[in-house]
């Protein structure tokens, strides 16, 4: 693995719809680990993520993806990114879907097949993706994603709207995803799903409110659920403010 | 550039219509059916038919595809996979000549058989080669892509693109000399003409229809085609933005 960060933002502030939406913020997430973006809807998460993988227009500051500028052209193949909204072609079947991209990418045909393995979409291949439920639909725009192989996966609320057995299974495939030295950026806003993160960005009004484990984040506010620890947090800040 | 990606945008493209029979029928079998409404609506006044027949069949796929265009376009945007395949190793040209390959051979089949019927079963005589009204035709189609292409950047909802249609289509139509030859119109609106794209493809394809030849002047409305659809391309490229606010 390369060395340095994986992400690393300093000053970061950007402007959305004639508003600030990031406030100058600064982090840095580690290597082959998966890292939770948590925080309310409306926070931000969004925006940071676009930047992230730079195809945001940025105020000022700087953010680096595997040690380039985000969005430089050497980082197109590295970086894989999927959004909150499934961005496929509804009236391309799943397979069509895969293997246009899979070309685009310059990708194996093989990594078609292996792809609707790892996100579940056997028995859907062939059928047209317009017709698919939310959750497959959001699953084929994940599978885009993991096409390339990227070293870079920033993924935006993959997990919404999944059933719970569905759910435990993308969080295994991104834990095996770690484990072969893929660095993830995972966004929710429910925060149990920070359990499953080995690092935590912590994220509220444009601002960021704590970079935890989870662990730590449990010693710090002596909560359990981790619903809570973000609650005594927020109320920490309002004290220390 | 690559010639794989180019390939999968136009193999993507023609696969997506291929879901879509409605829509084939509809690009393959409208124009068809419009020249023979026209010729039996100048039933009693079959030259008209023939001098506005000809460049009618070159011009139906500048119509058709300027409206095809700048709804695919506005969907790749508004759906986010325009977002998607910019952040992916693709030249923006690799997108918009995968599109251009995909809707000239659209374009050819709807030429082809505005031809056949136009040319076989309706009686339809030109001057010139059918082949050249062909040739024009699909070039008709490119230039109507380009700039369905640029103008699908100021859309934010089908609703708005659709009526770019008449907007910016109709206008052309009018002054263009299909229906009035241009020099009878009142001075203002046939300088007004000369800023028109339109205009070239219709007075070259009205060369050819009439005067059997592009001739010097044929060619000169040829090569202003060419020009202004590589530029309305250039300028669609332009709104292809890797970032956005």
């Amino acid at each position: 693995m390369e060395p340095g960060p994986a992400i690393s933002a300093g000053d970061l502030t950007v402007n959305r719809g004639g508003h600030e939406v990031l406030h100058g913020i600064g982090f840095e997430v580690p290597r082959g680990q998966i890292t939770g973006l948590l925080g309310p809807s409306g926070c931000g998460k969004t925006t940071l993520m676009r930047a992230i993988v730079g195809v945001q227009v940025v105020e000022s500051g700087r953010v680096e993806a595997l040690g380039e500028p985000a969005g430089s052209e050497a980082l197109r193949h590295r970086v894989g990114y999927v959004t909150q909204a499934p961005s496929v072609y509804g009236d391309l079947s799943v397979r069509e879907n895969l293997a246009f991209f899979a070309r685009v990418l310059g990708a194996r045909m093989e990594r078609v097949e292996e792809t609707i393995e790892a996100v579940s979409l056997g028995e859907h291949v062939d059928q047209v993706v317009g017709s698919l439920s939310g959750g497959q639909r959001s699953r084929v725009s994940l599978g885009t994603a993991l096409l390339g192989e990227p070293d870079l996966l920033v993924l935006d609320e993959p997990t919404v709207g999944l059933d719970p057995v569905l759910r435990q299974e993308l969080w295994a495939t991104f834990g095996k995803l770690a484990e072969g030295g893929t660095t993830l950026l995972v966004s929710s806003h429910v925060m149990d799903e920070a359990e499953h993160c080995d690092a935590l960005l912590l994220m509220r009004d444009g601002r960021l409110l704590a970079t935890e484990t989870p662990a730590g984040l449990r010693e710090r506010t002596g909560c359990q659920g981790l619903e809570d620890a973000f609650l005594a947090l927020i109320e920490e800040e309002g004290r220390g403010a | 550039m690559s010639i794989r990606v180019t390939g999968a945008v136009a193999h993507r493209v023609l696969l997506q219509l291929r879901r879509d029979p409605r829509t084939i029928a509809l690009l393959l079998v409208v124009p068809p059916v419009l020249l023979t409404l026209l010729k039996y609506a100048f039933d009693a006044n079959p030259a008209a038919f023939q001098s506005i027949g000809g460049p009618l069949v070159g011009l139906f796929p500048f119509i058709t595809m300027f409206l095809v265009t700048s709804i695919t376009m506005l969907r790749e945007r508004t759906t986010g996979t325009l977002e998607r395949l910019m952040s992916m190793p693709l030249a923006k040209l690799d997108l918009l000549i995968g599109y251009g390959i995909a809707f000239a051979l659209v374009a050819t089949a709807q030429a082809v058989i505005a031809s056949l019927v136009a040319f076989g079963l309706l009686d339809l005589d030109v001057a010139g080669s059918t082949l050249a009204v062909g040739a024009l035709a699909v070039g008709n189609a490119l230039l109507g892509m380009a700039l369905g292409l640029f103008v699908s950047a100021f859309a934010q909802t089908e609703f708005q693109a659709v009526q770019f249609m008449p907007a910016f289509v109709f206008p052309q139509l009018l002054l263009c000399g299909l229906f009035v030859p241009r020099d009878e119109m009142a001075p203002l609106l046939e300088a007004v003409s000369y800023a028109l794209p339109l205009t070239y493809a219709f007075d070259a394809l009205q060369r050819v229809t009439v005067d059997g030849s592009l001739g010097p002047t044929g060619w000169v409305d040829v090569t202003v085609t060419v020009v202004v659809t590589l530029m309305a391309l250039a300028l669609g490229a332009a709104t292809l933005r890797r970032r956005t606010p």
